[in-house]
């Protein structure tokens, strides 16, 4: 029973059928392996990758890229340390061989990757791998493959990455992903901005839109088949849609006398909802993905803007000044009262909520300095993960534990750049190296 | 059983300790600032014609020099300091003595606060500033529109207060050949 679609570039097939698997005890002494991401503190988890066999000399190169950027996924996190290959007793010579689990030991590695890379017709690699609880002695879960075009590889790689943090977390992988983001050149008082997307890790960087005019904010829909973002190409800021894959564009909220910005979907992927602006007023309104009416959800004279739903749809939080300054507020998805939840000191912006729905992410700004935090959706237990001279913008990865954020420097020469960071807090921000500078970074869904 | 140890550590709020930059909001405010220094970059106005000669009073060049073609906000604001107001009646004179003249009013943000509300506050400074004009007698038909570009358009890229007072603006920016 394998599971295969041959039409996608990449599939995946569990591989039990196919793979030879090892003998598998059932005298689980062992605490099974396993990082609890929740904790707030932990130690990395070693583990070794040996290269991933190439079965035939055109596979080598591959092979090799393959292996480096699994171990750069999983020591990316913070909750994997590798042990390099330097290091390494145990030689993995074959991908069926049995697994000498004492040479692992030695080195105290927890964790072992195994795989393989072959060559199919088409010029369409086969990559397999296996993992295993080096103390315990066991193969984690079943051997995997999966089969792309050699353009892919890097794909095949992450969905590796992914596959391994899933069986140890316990949780889903964020690997095999994309953002959308802004990205810039030029001088501060002239800055061109265009639309780009690359994988996570800024690797594959192209562009969708060129820079004749600002775009600011895009955001993908849950099905990762659509952007919407703020475009000021007829004169004023307008939500623009885009098609992912023709590339086609739409203005989709342009109701006379108003301006339209701050777009995101909803999670059933059809309603998007924005800020609208009309007479200096700026209210709450959603609107079907295929246009018609807007319907306004807030109702004040004050500022309210960058809405963000909860992951069932059934809330919307989102900017307002209506106290005086910035702060966070919560309302039903249908409009309604809603309740303030950012309760501390300085001022508050772009909430987004978790896709796991237990937190949201903010910008904060306090005495002259901007952080990045999560508080959970009743505003308590508020975390500041970043403090820089202008962090803003947050992004989820798909699995709700790592945040995207933008960083800018200050001064003439000041540059935008994107960041990581965890929600734990435990690791310092990481640049995305991206192409250039670059902002308002979103991330997609974890590819299918 | 386990077989690898979680060593702990206290992390504090990650680099929280020494973040206190008092210039960042400053004094803040307009006051003091000239209403017309004019010197400025003019990257995101509409392209007109010659600006003329700065010395005739029917001139752009002298409107956006003399009479003074912006005003400026304290932070987070859009009310109308009483110098805002003088060059907006300014303004409002000149244009009543040049008919031939339409405009656009533009409003801008520094770049504090986050993006997407700086794109409504300056609509809200543009709409302040637009809203004075018609008091002071300018026809609505003669403002063609009112635009914010948020943070995206600073004229001065310094990132202290002097800098971020001359960014919280309202530009008007004219247009010629219409309001006849």
């Amino acid at each position: 029973m394998t599971l295969t679609r041959v039409m996608t570039p990449l599939c995946v097939l569990a591989a039990a059928a196919a793979l030879a698997l090892p003998v598998a005890t059932a005298t689980a002494q062992a605490a099974p392996l396993r990082i609890e991401i929740t904790e707030g503190v932990i130690e990395p988890l070693p583990f070794a990758v040996p290269g991933f066999i190439a079965e035939t000399g055109a596979a080598a190169e591959a092979a090799a890229n393959i292996t480096r950027l699994i171990a750069q996924d999983l020591s990316g996190t913070g909750l994997f340390r590798e042990i390099p290959a330097s290091a390494h007793i145990g030689r993995v010579t074959s991908f069926d061989a049995p697994i000498q689990y004492p040479d692992w030991r030695a080195i105290n590695a927890q964790a072992l990757v195994t795989g393989s890379v072959g060559v199919a017709g088409g010029g369409r690699l086969v990559v397999k791998f296996r993992l295993f609880d080096v103390f315990s002695g066991q193969q984690m879960g079943e051997g995997l493959q999966f089969v792309g075009t050699t353009a892919n590889w890097r794909r095949m790689a992450h969905k590796v990455a992914d596959a391994v943090y899933a069986r140890i977390t316990g949780e889903t992988g964020y690997f095999d992903s994309r953002i959308v983001f802004v990205s810039e050149s030029g001088p501060k008082n002239d800055r061109r901005k265009r639309l780009a997307v690359a994988d996570y890790d800024g690797a594959n960087q192209s562009y969708l839109t060129d820079s004749s005019t600002i775009v600011i904010a895009p955001r993908f829909s849950p099905q990762g088949d659509r952007i919407v973002f703020t475009s000021f190409g007829t004169g004023s800021a307008r939500i623009h849609v885009m098609d992912t894959a023709t590339g086609r564009e739409r203005v989709l909220a342009d109701a006379p006398g108003t301006t339209t910005f701050s777009p995101r979907f909803a999670p059933n992927g059809r309603t998007v909802v924005f800020s609208q602006e009309q007479g200096g007023n700026t209210d709450i309104y959603a609107m079907d993905i295929g246009g018609g009416t807007a319907t306004r959800l807030t109702s004040a004279p004050s500022i309210e803007t960058s809405p963000s739903y909860s992951p069932d749809g059934g809330q919307i939080a989102f900017e307002s000044d209506r106290s005086g300054t910035p702060q966070i507020y919560v309302m039903p998805a249908s409009g309604g009262e809603p309740r303030r939840i950012s309760n501390g000191r300085g001022r508050y912006g772009t909430p987004v909520w978790s896709p796991r729905g237990d937190l949201i992410a903010f910008t904060k700004q306090l005495d002259g300095r901007f952080h990045i935090g999560v508080m959970r959706t009743d505003g308590s237990e508020e975390r500041l993960l970043t403090a820089s001279f202008l962090d803003e913008g947050p992004t989820w990865a798909p699995n709700g534990r790592v945040i995207m954020f933008t960083r800018e420097t200050a001064g003439e020469g000041g540059e935008a750049g994107l960041f990581t960071v965890d929600i734990t807090g435990r690791n310092a921000p990481r640049q995305v190296p991206v192409q250039g500078a670059a902002s308002d970074p979103a991330w997609s869904p974890l590819l299918p | 059983m386990t077989y690898f140890t979680k060593a702990l550590f206290l992390v504090a709020a990650l680099g929280l300790a020494a973040c206190n930059n008092p210039d960042r909001y400053g004094a803040g405010g307009a006051d003091g600032m000239g209403a017309g220094a004019g010197s400025g970059g003019y990257g995101s106005g509409i392209t007109t014609g010659g600006l003329g000669d700065p010395s005739d009073p029917r001139s752009q060049a002298y409107f956006q020099q003399t009479v003074g073609d912006r005003v400026f906000f304290a932070v987070d604001q859009s009310t109308l300091s009483d110098e805002a107001r003088g060059t907006l009646s300014g303004q409002a004179q000149w244009l009543a003595a040049n008919p031939g003249y339409a405009l656009v009013m533009e409003g801008h943000a520094d770049e504090q606060g986050t993006r997407e509300y700086n794109i409504a506050l300056g609509s809200r400074r543009a709409n302040a500033a637009r809203d004075y004009l018609v008091s002071q007698g300018v026809s609505p038909s003669r403002i063609l529109r009112t635009v914010s570009y948020g943070k995206e358009r600073p004229v001065e890229v310094c990132s202290s207060e002097a800098c971020y007072a001359k960014n919280r603006r309202a530009v008007t920016v004219l247009s010629l050949g219409a309001g006849s």
